[in-house]
């Protein structure tokens, strides 16, 4: 079992709720800082982002968030290298679109995230039919693929999709691209649910998470939350990485008075 | 019956797993690869369904004017030293190749009981293809175009409204086609259930880049037997301009089982086969203009149909084979054929096929005594009003 998915189990099995927030590699200066941030208001995991010119999962935020890193001069590259030696013990998941690691090289880019100390990978245009090349170049690497799982995913693609995915599953709030929603809708119960009956991986719930209210929602028949455009709008908009900790704090109270 | 399958079967035929050689694919989340594999099943049977191949044959026909007319170009041939015939996809309904592939398509969303059609476009063509097969059929229609582009293609955007499509902006990135590609994969991956995505060219995630090819394939079927009847013989070079590729595609599935040399001709700056590396954008492995991080490039030309930095897998897998070449050329030549060939034929090309022309123009001598069969996927009353800007008073 990897290093991503045995410390989520601990924590989940302890009957802690997941929080896991997302940070745009290369959106500010001091975008590692935002990272120490999170661990320091609770966070068990960070998803980071490497920013892509054509994220069609994300809404406008995360795009906005993504140009901006991109016009800072970030690359995988300058990502991956900022992240070694940052001091922080909660496991780091790459959050990126295909392209990326298929320009580089998706064996090149495996051995990078582990020499970051990278533990996970999200890419979410390789859905399972598309992912042998990917699981091959990860043989057995300690860098777990999380697969998403869709409202709309039939009872056997949740199945095949849950069989492959390794350290979570990705729960999709809602049908469309990310961004901030001001409730959560019945699939998240109902999404939850489906994926828990098959499987005893973590579940944990992202997409439209905006609020302390609406992390408790979905954090309720699930594992955990993802949340990532509550934040970058937050630091688009000036925020520091503190206020970005604080808010984080925020969404731990939330969770944990479930 | 059963025959021994060629190489040439292999080359253009069926694309049971969405594979071309090494591009193609079906990279997509989660949520779209579901109605990806609807849209195939769905249009596998309907290609097998004689019924629904007679509706839209019978709309090709009554509707869209079917088939197009093959002409002979007496004077422009003089003129260059060769023999050059027009495949007249201009003189369709709407001006333009588009229509075969989005009647079969909007049919095909009908038949799977979805009331609303997405769909992208560059210089409106497939846009306005797109409105009028929604008007037609009585589904709603919402069309992304690039903010640039609606800009510079003013009347087609008009269009649409008039024939009741709702025209959205796309204002990230360049704002031009690829832009619009990202705003319609978002919109259908939030409106999946409703909605059928009407997608313009030969690429995207499969079935796409099989089902257009083959909703095209009348454009080649047609040629090559008008081809035959008026010369007894194949032409010596089949040409097309290629974006994304459908027009082209679809002459090429017409002659790619003959000695006729096929040659794809892109924008000089938006060369994805002459200079882009593979790459994963839109749904598929195919060339891409990118740097050396995977950000996709931006493309830039004259023509907002041809402003495209992919192209679709299977034109990637042709020049990888050899079986196709592609050329490429600036926005210059393209002014001096669109230019060339209304004067000479009294034919206002589209500012994409122009290009073919001007690579044919280029390699006259090359190409002395040949007889070159160029598909004319589209007539230029768009792009007048861009080139008299450009080119000031004649």
């Amino acid at each position: 079992m990897g290093t991503l998915e045995k410390h989520l189990r601990e924590r989940r099995d302890s009957g802690r709720k997941l929080l896991m927030p997302y940070v745009t590699g290369g959106i500010t200066d001091d975008w590692l800082d935002v990272i120490r941030a999170y661990e320091d208001a609770g966070a068990d995991g960070v998803e980071v982002n490497i920013p892509f010119s054509d994220p069609v999962m994300d809404g406008p935020t995360i795009q906005a968030a993504s140009d901006q890193a991109l016009r800072r001069g970030t690359t995988p590259r300058t990502v991956l290298s900022e992240l070694r030696g940052l001091d922080v013990s909660i496991p780091l998941i790459v959050m990126t679109y295909a392209n990326i690691p298929f320009r580089m090289g998706y064996r090149r880019f495996v051995e990078e995230c582990i020499q970051s100390g990278v533990h996970g990978a999200i890419i979410p245009d390789v859905p399972y039919e598309e992912m042998d090349a990917w699981e091959e170049a990860v043989g057995d690497a300690d860098l777990d693929t999380v697969m998403l799982a869709s409202p709309i995913s039939s009872d056997e693609r949740l199945a095949k999709l849950t069989a492959r995915s390794r350290g979570f599953v990705y729960g999709v709030n809602v049908l469309g691209v990310t961004g901030e929603r001001s409730e959560v809708g019945t699939w998240t119960a109902d999404l939850a649910g489906r994926v828990k009956q098959i499987t005893d991986l973590p579940v944990v719930m992202g997409f439209g998470i905006s609020s302390p209210e609406t992390a408790a929602a979905a954090a309720a028949p699930s594992d955990g939350v993802i949340v990532a455009s509550a934040i970058m709008r937050l630091l688009l908009d000036g925020g520091s990485a503190l206020e970005a900790g604080a808010f984080v704090a925020d969404l731990r109270r939330a969770i944990d008075g479930l | 019956m059963t025959t021994t399958p060629t190489a040439a079967d292999s080359i253009m035929g069926d694309v049971p797993d969405g594979r071309f050689g090494r591009f193609g694919g079906q990279f997509v989340p989660e949520t779209l690869v579901g109605a990806c594999q609807e849209v195939e099943h769905e249009f596998r049977d309907a290609w097998a369904d004689e019924a629904f191949r007679g509706r839209l044959d019978g709309l090709l026909r009554d509707y869209a004017g079917r088939p197009s007319p093959l002409t002979l170009c007496d004077r422009l041939s003089d003129e260059l030293g060769l023999r050059l015939l027009l495949k007249r996809e201009d003189l369709n309904h709407t001006g333009s190749h588009k229509i075969n592939n989005v009647l079969g398509q909007a049919l095909l969303a009908q038949r799977m009981g979805k009331e609303r059609l997405v769909a992208e476009t560059g210089a409106g063509q497939h846009g306005v293809a797109t409105a009028t097969a929604a008007a037609l059929l009585g589904l709603d229609c919402v069309v992304y175009m690039g903010a640039v582009d609606m800009e510079r293609q003013k009347l087609n955007v008009f269009r649409m409204r008039l024939l009741g499509a709702e025209v959205r902006s796309a204002e990230t990135g360049s704002r031009t086609l690829k832009d619009a590609v990202n705003e319609a994969m978002r919109d259908w991956v939030a409106t999946v259930e409703s909605t059928h995505y009407c997608l313009g060219s030969a690429m995207g995630p499969h079935p796409y880049p099989f089902m257009v090819r083959e909703l095209h394939r009348v454009i080649g079927t047609e040629a090559r037997e008008q081809c035959l009847a008026l010369d007894g013989r194949d032409p010596d070079v089949v040409t097309a301009c290629v974006g994304g590729g459908s027009n082209a595609i679809g002459i090429f599935s017409g002659f790619v089982d003959t000695d006729a040399e096929l040659v794809g001709v892109e924008p000089a700056g938006g060369a994805a086969v002459g200079r882009g590396v593979p790459g994963i954008v839109h749904g598929s492995t195919s060339f891409l203009l990118q740097d050396d991080h995977g950000q996709v490039q931006e493309a830039e030309s004259i023509s907002a149909g041809l402003d495209y930095p992919g192209v679709g897998p299977e034109h990637a897998h042709l020049a990888e084979l050899g079986r196709a070449r592609y050329e490429s050329v600036t926005d210059g030549e393209v002014l001096d054929a669109f230019q060339l060939l209304s004067r000479t034929e009294g034919i206002i090309p589209a500012l994409e096929p122009a290009h073919a022309l001007a690579w044919v123009s280029r390699a006259r001598e090359e190409l002395a005594g040949k007889t070159v069969l160029l598909n004319l996927s589209g007539r230029g009353d768009k792009d007048v009003a861009q080139v008299a800007e450009i080119l000031g008073e004649l």
